[in-house]
């Protein structure tokens, strides 16, 4: 099986601030993997680098064989974890512009999503709660047929009822040749939707493993590992 | 709504447990035809992946078959059924045995304690 995501050697300062420090990873394809680690770890300094918003201080990353430019975004579907959307567009303003940007957007299959839960694709972004919100922007992402989907923190600051609809449209929409990864520290929930997971720790990979290796092997969960790995 | 699954053990053998014990229980009939990969897993908020290799190992213990183009079905095979069945009792009677050793009650102690209660039960 080839890799999807491979770093070398991969590192991100700001200024004096070492974010990551020297990192190697490789992600393959076809998994649903966790990147989990405490607030600060890293976390979204890596998923920024897969995704080109950032650009490495040294070393390397790849996504499909390609640095993160033109070839790399049109196979990785990014959820950022801030909400980047014009506020003043209707929901269906939102459909035509992904449909527009990216030749992989299935517009049906956003707007079977958006029917199953009532929204009404005629309102404005600024009038839906956050969490519709959050829901119309996970719509967006996972409607695309990419290669990576990259999840950061999809899950924080949303009702379990709404978390529970997320997991759902993740394990519901994934194509077994796509890998996704999705960041957070809400390990518990999200634990059994994971074939693997990464462990980050003050900018560096402190373990890569699967979450039923762990469990047979160590007789507990990723998430009981996590509390006494990242003990305070 | 999600299954539940207990943290101590992979999430993959709780999901062919949960297969085992609603076939063995009568909840799937056998020839009962199972959902789709995807709906399952999404029923037990599980990975795909994790419950695509439980259901391969179902059909290799011979308690489900898949029929090209049609989906996966419970075996109507009664003896798998009954196969099944023994080996699940067999396991959870040695936890139980185990147990029971550990509290100190020999052998005779245990069935003594065992028809006790099981009258008391029927009752």
């Amino acid at each position: 099986m080839s890799n999807i995501l491979e770093c070398k050697n991969l590192r991100k300062q700001y200024g004096k601030l070492v974010a990551l420090n020297d990192i190697n990873l490789e992600l393959p394809e076809g998994k649903i993997i966790g990147l989990l680690g405490p607030n600060g770890s890293g976390k979204t300094t890596l998923i920024k680098l897969a995704s080109g918003l950032l650009v490495p201080s040294s070393g390397q990353i790849t996504v499909g064989g390609n640095a993160p430019g033109i070839e790399s975004k049109k196979i990785i579907s990014y959820l950022p974890e801030r909400n980047y959307l014009d506020n003043t567009m209707t929901v269906n303003q939102l459909i035509g512009f992904f449909g527009d940007f990216y030749p992989d957007f299935d517009k049906n299959k956003a707007v079977d999503m958006l029917t199953r839960l009532n929204i009404d694709s005629a309102r404005k972004l600024k009038t839906l709660s956050k969490g519709t919100k959050e829901k119309v922007q996970l719509i967006m992402v996972m409607s695309r047929n990419a290669k990576l989907y990259i999840l950061d923190e999809p899950i924080g600051g949303v009702d379990p009822a709404a978390r529970d609809y997320i997991l759902e449209t993740i394990i519901s929409n994934y194509n077994e040749d796509a890998t996704i990864l999705i960041s957070t520290h809400l390990i518990a929930d999200i634990e059994s939707v994971l074939d693997d997971f990464v462990f980050i720790k003050n900018g560096e990979i402190v373990m890569q493993s699967s979450v039923d290796k762990i469990r047979d092997e160590q007789g507990k969960s990723v998430d009981a590992l996590f509390r006494e790995e990242f003990k305070c | 709504m999600a299954w539940d699954f207990e943290s101590d053990r992979s999430i993959y053998s709780q999901i062919i447990e949960h297969f085992e014990l609603s076939i063995l229980s009568g909840e799937l009939l056998p020839g009962a035809k199972l959902d789709s990969v995807r709906e399952l897993a999404s029923q037990a908020s599980v990975n795909p992946n994790t419950m695509q290799r439980a259901l391969s190992e179902l059909e290799r213990i011979g308690l489900v078959y898949t029929q090209r183009t049609n989906g996966r079905f419970i075996t109507q095979d009664l003896s798998a059924i009954e196969n099944a069945r023994n080996n699940f009792a067999k396991k959870h009677i040695i936890d139980f045995l185990n147990r029971m050793q550990s509290l100190g009650l020999n052998k005779a102690q245990i069935i003594d304690l065992i028809e006790k209660y099981y009258e008391e039960d029927l009752q």
